[in-house]
């Protein structure tokens, strides 16, 4: 029993983090239908903003806090350079987007490669989250509950917005049907621009979290992109609430795996998981039915 | 009616959607030799039938080809047994010629290994459809860049090639001219001859041109059921129709084109 | 001359196996026949991608899984080969002496068992893996996502079992070919013509299968799965077919690739890996039968030239291409080729076809007999 605590704890913070990049996904993947295989790249731009802040405000303790709007407005800002420049071209081919952005991602690994050094580069930790917090019996990490608490901030900013605005419904429209949306007055083009810079600038907050826990360099981001889309899929299109419990899940699962095997194998074995998960649970993979055959 | 090989039996049809009742209990039959008609307004629940006899819904009571039950098998099994369905929404392959529309669709009897093979020759099935639907200048043709119309019987015809003993129709005759229904209901006259055709229809000068018997659904139930003439003059049935306002003319007997 | 059509293609792979097997062989260094040979490689899973995604509309960006359960079955075999019989791999040997070997490479040891695995495993996980995807209808990007998760967790799983598998440094050293001394230059010169007679051979697979009724019914199910099911096929088997035949495609693919390029590794089976076997089909034209062959021996070719001199300048170029070809030429360079040679599958309307249907035409069956 006792040793069933920790991986708890420590993949219900790894289960944030995956929460933190999927989160941005599951608003331009599962709302608009962009595979945008750049996202990993916009995160480790919300990294690197991390470590720029710090290079300008020394103070560890105020950086941080500093970088996350900063983060965030510098991955949006990327992203919405992306849907500009490309992006709006594509949105009746979604299955081309993948490609697309894969040619994006490329060139944002290569230019960070050559921006800061190869091997990475330092963030530090602010003091505040040296300490731990005692959980059952066992200390947690601040950091780990920082990463909680920042993923719960940022789910319940994305869902009240998408909630309580009419931005939710609009974007729902633009997906269902962008001629109809546009005739009935919704103004597509800035709708698309909006949740695709919001969307990527998740992505920069989730890029600070992984600094404070992992490396920063210009592969970091191909450590996330596959489970945040793993995480997304299983969770079901444009449900926040499926995406919470599968990003949680595998969070977990992974750190129980790694606890029983080796840290790889937990990987190999999470996606197993999905794989035998969608196999039970296909709906959401389906798209809307209509009479005729699409 | 007789039950035979061919018959398609419906006994107390249900489908529900997230506790929604789209068909609640329906029972109908069609039997080769007749044109079987299924109408009823918006929303009636006509579409969702053919849906789940055709395994595209989950339904449940039952539906039977001849001594075969169709419901909870696989949507390719249920074609494997005779039961051939069209869409709304033209649904061909464009990329495709009408040749190779038909072909795909004649080819589900043939042996997979069969399939490895570049196709010589045309199929005698094939050209009796083609010309049982007025298509044979077309056989090369893409099918994307067929008429509307020509569509639709590009459909009907691959059903004839696949030999369906049950043709399901839904709305065969929606956006076609005058002229087109029309041979589009002779058509569908001769098909019966021998096969069983289920049309679901929106058009009531369709139906009544060309329907030997009539289902009359209303919000997932049975309204009245019988010939034309039989179902045009039951009392139910205007109310229903009197009371939409989508159509509420086209039940009146009479019109200058008949 | 009307009958000619249908045969080009057969005769631009008859052109083509010319100057890979005769030509290249005589005016071609032994630096570049090897070369030539590893572009061959790429071909060979190029081909097999061109199948799935082009005619299935599979986009299977995972195809390093099947490429890597291939060259690490060669590689087994070719490292016992080396290192003898009865005797451990040297890279086991620096890692514990003392060890046995591990259960599963045992096997390897035996030509025939070899040649069996790079053929029949691809084609078991292909059809688990395939079978549980398309029964329960998983396709378009989440097939595509699904497939490089497997790619990036074979990859992981290999770098994090140095032991078993020689981990990130992989595999190499191989000394024989199926008894064939591999630093000769005749037998490299063999085992190019065999990577290139393959790649040949699987041409011909993929114009057969293109021409036959599979083909149609394949491109079918590409462009509406559900209509295909109501004429009473079952798209899952039809899109297993051409995945799995892409999967043994890529799995040779690999196993070629072990000896001509002397090393395995990881990396060459990962995501990034993976992502490199698309671009070439994206680039050559994924629909086409000649595109992705060609295309992947370019990018092939710029992989390994400019990829050396000018690395951070090749990775920009790579990044540009999956962004311009979508953007302007989604179906690839071929696309422009097609028009004038007729070499692509999509089927064009002749120009008699392509004039509108006359708005009138219905009552002709009217007048047929029954």
């Amino acid at each position: 029993m006792d040793g069933l605590i920790p991986p708890l704890l420590n993949g219900t913070a790894q289960g944030a983090l995956l929460l933190l990049a999927a989160l941005g996904l599951s608003l331009t993947f599962g709302q608009m239908g962009v595979i945008n295989m750049a996202h990993g790249e916009f995160l480790m731009a919300g990294a690197f903003i991390a470590y720029l802040t710090q290079q300008v405000i020394s103070s560890s303790d105020l950086s941080i806090p500093v970088a996350l709007p900063l983060a965030f407005l510098g991955a949006g800002l990327l992203g919405l350079l992306v849907e500009v420049s490309i992006i709006q071209w594509m949105y009746r081919r979604p299955l081309d987007t993948l490609l697309v952005t894969v040619g994006v991602s490329l060139i944002l690994q290569q230019a960070a490669l050559q921006i800061f050094p190869a091997q990475g580069v330092p963030v530090e930790k602010p003091g505040w989250l040296d300490g731990q917090l005692a959980v059952l019996g066992y200390d947690w990490p601040l950091r780990q509950v920082f990463t909680l608490v920042l993923a719960a901030l940022c789910v319940a900013a994305l869902a009240g917005w998408l909630k309580y605005s009419s931005f939710g419904r609009r974007i729902r429209a633009t997906v269902q049907n962008r001629d109809l949306a546009e005739t009935s007055g919704v103004p597509t083009r800035s709708i698309d621009r909006i949740t695709f810079f919001v969307g990527s600038g998740l992505a920069g907050v989730a890029g600070v979290a992984a600094s404070l826990i992992g490396g920063t360099n210009s592969q970091m981001g191909t450590q996330y992109i596959i489970p945040a889309f793993l995480v997304v899929v299983a969770g079901g299109i444009g449900q926040i609430k499926g995406t919470i419990i599968a990003a949680w899940v595998v969070g977990v699962a992974m750190a129980y795996f790694a606890d029983w095997t080796t840290g790889s194998l937990a990987q190999v074995l999470a996606f197993v998981l999905v794989v035998v998960f969608l196999q039970f649970r296909p709906q959401g993979l389906f798209t809307v039915r209509t009479r005729g055959l699409t | 009616m007789t039950v035979t090989d061919g018959s398609l039996v419906v006994t107390d049809l249900r489908v529900e959607f997230d506790g929604f009742v789209a068909v609640g209990g329906v029972s109908f039959d069609a039997h080769p030799g007749e044109v079987r008609f299924l109408i009823g307004p918006n929303g009636a629940g006509k579409t969702t039938c053919i849906d789940a006899i055709t395994g595209l819904s989950k339904g449940s009571g039952s539906a039977r080809l001849g001594g075969q039950e169709l419901l909870g098998k696989p949507a390719h099994k249920i074609v494997r047994l005779g039961v051939g369905r069209t869409f709304q929404t033209a649904s061909v392959f464009d990329e495709l010629t009408v040749l190779q529309n038909l072909d795909i669709a004649a080819g589900l009897h043939r042996s997979s290994l069969s399939l490895l093979r570049a196709r010589r020759g045309v199929d005698p099935a094939i050209h009796r459809a083609l010309e049982e639907t007025g298509l044979s200048r077309e056989l090369a043709t893409p099918a994307g860049i067929l008429s509307h119309g020509q569509k639709q019987w590009l459909e009907i015809a691959m059903l004839l090639v696949q030999d369906a003993k049950v043709l399901l129709l839904d709305e065969p005759v929606a956006g076609m001219s005058l002229d087109e229904r029309t041979a589009t209901g002779e058509l569908l006259g001769r098909v019966a001859a021998t096969r069983t055709v289920l049309v679901v229809e929106h058009d009531m000068d369709f139906m009544r041109r060309f329907a030997s018997r009539v289902t009359v659904l209303h919000q997932g139930k049975v309204l009245s059921e019988g010939s034309v003439a039989e179902v045009q003059s039951d009392p139910r049935v205007q109310e229903v129709y009197l009371g939409t306002a989508a159509a509420p003319s086209v039940m009146t007997i009479g019109r200058e084109d008949d | 001359m009307k009958n000619l059509k249908p045969w080009l293609p057969l005769i631009g792979i008859g052109v083509l196996a010319l100057v890979l097997l005769a030509v290249a062989p005589s005016v071609l260094s032994m630096h570049w026949i090897n070369n030539l040979g590893k572009y061959c490689c790429w071909a060979i899973a190029a081909v097999g991608i061109g199948l799935a995604w082009g005619r299935g509309g599979m986009l299977v960006m995972g195809q390093g899984v099947f490429f890597g359960l291939g060259a690490y079955s060669m590689a087994m075999h070719l490292t016992l080969e080396s290192a003898g019989p009865d005797s451990l791999p040297i890279f086991m040997i620096l890692y514990d002496p003392l060890a046995p070997l591990p259960a599963f490479w045992e096997p390897f040891r035996s030509d025939l068992f070899t040649l069996l695995a790079i053929l029949l495993l691809p084609v078991i996980v292909a059809s688990i893996l395939g079978y549980a995807l398309f029964k329960s209808r998983v396709k378009g990007a989440y097939f595509a996502i699904l497939t490089q998760a497997l790619a990036v967790a074979l990859a992981v799983l290999i770098s994090s079992t140095i032991r078993e598998t020689g981990g990130d440094t992989g595999l190499s050293d191989f000394k024989y070919f199926f008894g064939f001394v591999l630093s000769d230059d005749g037998n490299k010169l063999m085992v190019y013509l065999i990577a290139a007679a393959l790649l040949v051979v699987c041409l011909l697979v993929v114009w057969q299968l293109g021409r036959s009724r599979f083909g149609e019914l394949l491109i079918a199910t590409r462009d509406a799965e559900e209509r295909v099911r109501f004429l009473g096929y079952d798209p899952a088997n039809i899109k297993l077919v051409a995945f799995v035949v892409a999967a043994v495609m890529a799995s040779i693919a690999g196993a070629m690739f072990v000896p001509i390029v002397g090393i395995i590794t990881p990396q060459e089976i990962g995501a990034s890996a993976s992502i490199l076997m698309i671009a070439g089909v994206a680039l050559g034209g994924r629909a086409s039968l000649f595109g992705p062959a060609l295309g992947a021996m370019a990018i092939g070719w710029g992989q390994s030239s400019l990829g050396s001199s000018w690395p951070s300048g090749w990775i920009y170029i790579l990044g540009l291409l999956f962004i311009l070809v979508t953007l302007f030429l989604p179906m690839g360079l071929s696309s422009l080729v097609g028009k004038v040679t007729g070499l692509v599958w999509r089927p064009r309307a002749t120009p008699t076809a392509t004039t509108p249907a006359p708005e009138f035409t219905a009552p002709e069956f009217t007048e047929v007999k029954k």
